[in-house]
């Protein structure tokens, strides 16, 4: 349940996003601008990378909250 | 560059005039009371300006008792702590040549040695234990078996339920007591670990450079974590100068902080210090949303809570990257240093839950340190 991301405009060469999956954890996710969730919201990147939930319990969706590690157990 | 004026008055600093606005002082802070003859000795040596002599260092020294437990004791602690806050801040009222005074740094070796010592001998035996996970898988890659390792020593040294305890039955003034003495570290988070990024090559440098950009604010000047703890202490009354509380923390809690100077100052234990950060990080995010929640249910500002909402989902990103990008690249291109990152996370869970034992059992016994509450 990854959500499509839109890559960031703003620096000069147009920059790449980068996604880079964690066993049995999130998704983590370098040089996006926005991110949509499931029902189409946009949530704005804020920090140079993210960490997007791939379990679905996270409280605070679409990031994930460290929930994941409760969940496996 | 404009100041800023906050509009209220300097009380850590204890300026002559108690009238003068916390921003006209901004970054300074006078020394300590002392705690017992040794840190009498560091802050008398330190302001004479004259540096202390490593004779009578080591007279006080060999003068605690020979059962002391350095890493508790708050006379051992606060002393270490005025020593390496020379190369942080520094002090109104001593001379900032005394940083790195050779004098003064041989005293500060003294008391290192000790301490590291003592942590060594404590976490020996989980390090050991954690390094023995590795063996059940073959052909693992060196960042694979770490972040076992890793992930054994945050599942197995655990500390006590501090955070539960903040979330569901603290009082107000246990929370406020939490908030003060926890601000010796969050009033300069992350600054140790900039120490390191000289040390450090490729990858690791990389992920470490991300790591703090993020926890600099990212670009932006409100969002620095530091700056988003002084709010925090702020709307919940309490003093968001730096330092302000140092003279209420207890040993333990100071140790938790003097482990990162001791480990980012170091060359030598840069993959300690990475460890370090590592378990800090992956310890992190849970704590955060409960203590948040017990911040909201004793009715503080939403200001208060947010520090700690912040780190949620912050540190669930820095923990991955952390354990994943920074210490995984530290040991495939450095295996020697893989003993060393354990180390360093070992120290961490240590101490974190040798001063959360120690503000729970206070707590329980009725001790408290009132920190003053609202102004
Ligand atoms: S992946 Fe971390 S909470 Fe879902």
């Amino acid at each position: 349940m990854t959500s499509p991301v839109r890559p960031g405009t703003g620096t000069p060469r147009g920059r790449s996003v980068q996604v880079e999956p964690c066993p049995e954890g999130p998704v983590l996710v370098r040089g996006a601008e926005v991110v949509l969730d499931a029902d189409g919201h946009e949530h704005e990147v804020t920090r140079p990378v993210v960490a997007l939930c791939t379990c679905g319990r996270t409280q605070r969706d679409p990031w994930c909250d460290g929930t994941h590690k409760f969940v496996r157990d | 560059m404009a100041v800023v004026d906050h509009g209220y008055t300097c009380v850590a600093h204890r300026c002559k005039d108690p009238a003068v606005p916390h921003s006209l002082c901004w970054g300074a802070m006078r020394l300590p009371r002392p705690r017992g003859p040794l840190s009498a000795l560091t802050a008398t040596s330190l302001i004479s300006a004259v540096g202390p002599s490593t004779d009578r260092f080591l007279v006080e020294l060999d003068g605690l008792a020979p059962s002391c437990d350095v890493i508790v004791n708050d006379d051992f602690q606060l002393s270490l702590w005025m020593l390496y806050e020379l190369h942080y801040r520094g002090f109104d009222d001593v001379d900032p040549e005394l940083e790195w005074d050779p004098r003064v740094l041989a005293c500060r070796r003294l008391l290192e040695r000790r301490f590291e010592h003592e942590l060594r001998f404590r976490t020996e035996a989980p390090a050991q234990k954690a390094r023995k996970q590795a063996h059940q898988v073959q052909n693992q890659q060196p960042a694979d078996t770490l972040a076992q390792q890793l992930g054994w020593l945050i599942e197995h040294m655990e500390g006590p339920r501090l955070a539960p305890y903040l979330q569901r039955e603290a009082t107000r003034e246990e929370m406020l007591e939490f908030l003060a003495v926890r601000s010796v570290y969050h009033l300069k988070e992350s600054d140790p670990h900039s120490f390191v990024l000289p040390r450090l090559d490729g990858g690791a440098k990389v992920a470490l450079a991300e790591l703090q950009y993020d926890e600099y604010g990212a670009g932006r000047v409100p969002r620095l974590h530091q700056t988003l703890y002084g709010d925090a202490l702020e709307a919940a009354g309490l003093d968001r100068s730096y330092g302000a509380y140092v003279e209420h923390t207890p040993g333990s809690t100071l140790a938790t902080s003097n482990v990162m100077s001791l480990l980012c100052l170091h060359q030598r234990h840069r993959g300690a210090a990475l460890g370090h950060l590592a378990a800090f990080e992956a310890t992190s995010s849970a704590p955060c949303r409960k203590i948040a929640a017990g911040i909201d249910r004793l009715g503080f500002p939403d200001a208060v809570a947010a520090y700690w909402r912040e780190h949620v989902e912050a540190d669930a990103v820095h923990e991955q990257v952390a354990i994943r990008d920074l210490c995984g690249r530290l040991v495939t291109d450095a295996p020697r240093l893989h003993d060393d990152v354990l180390f360093g996370a070992a120290c961490c869970l240590y101490l974190d839950a040798l001063a959360a034992t120690h503000l729970l059992d206070g707590w329980q016994a009725g001790r408290r340190t009132p920190v003053g509450a609202g102004r």
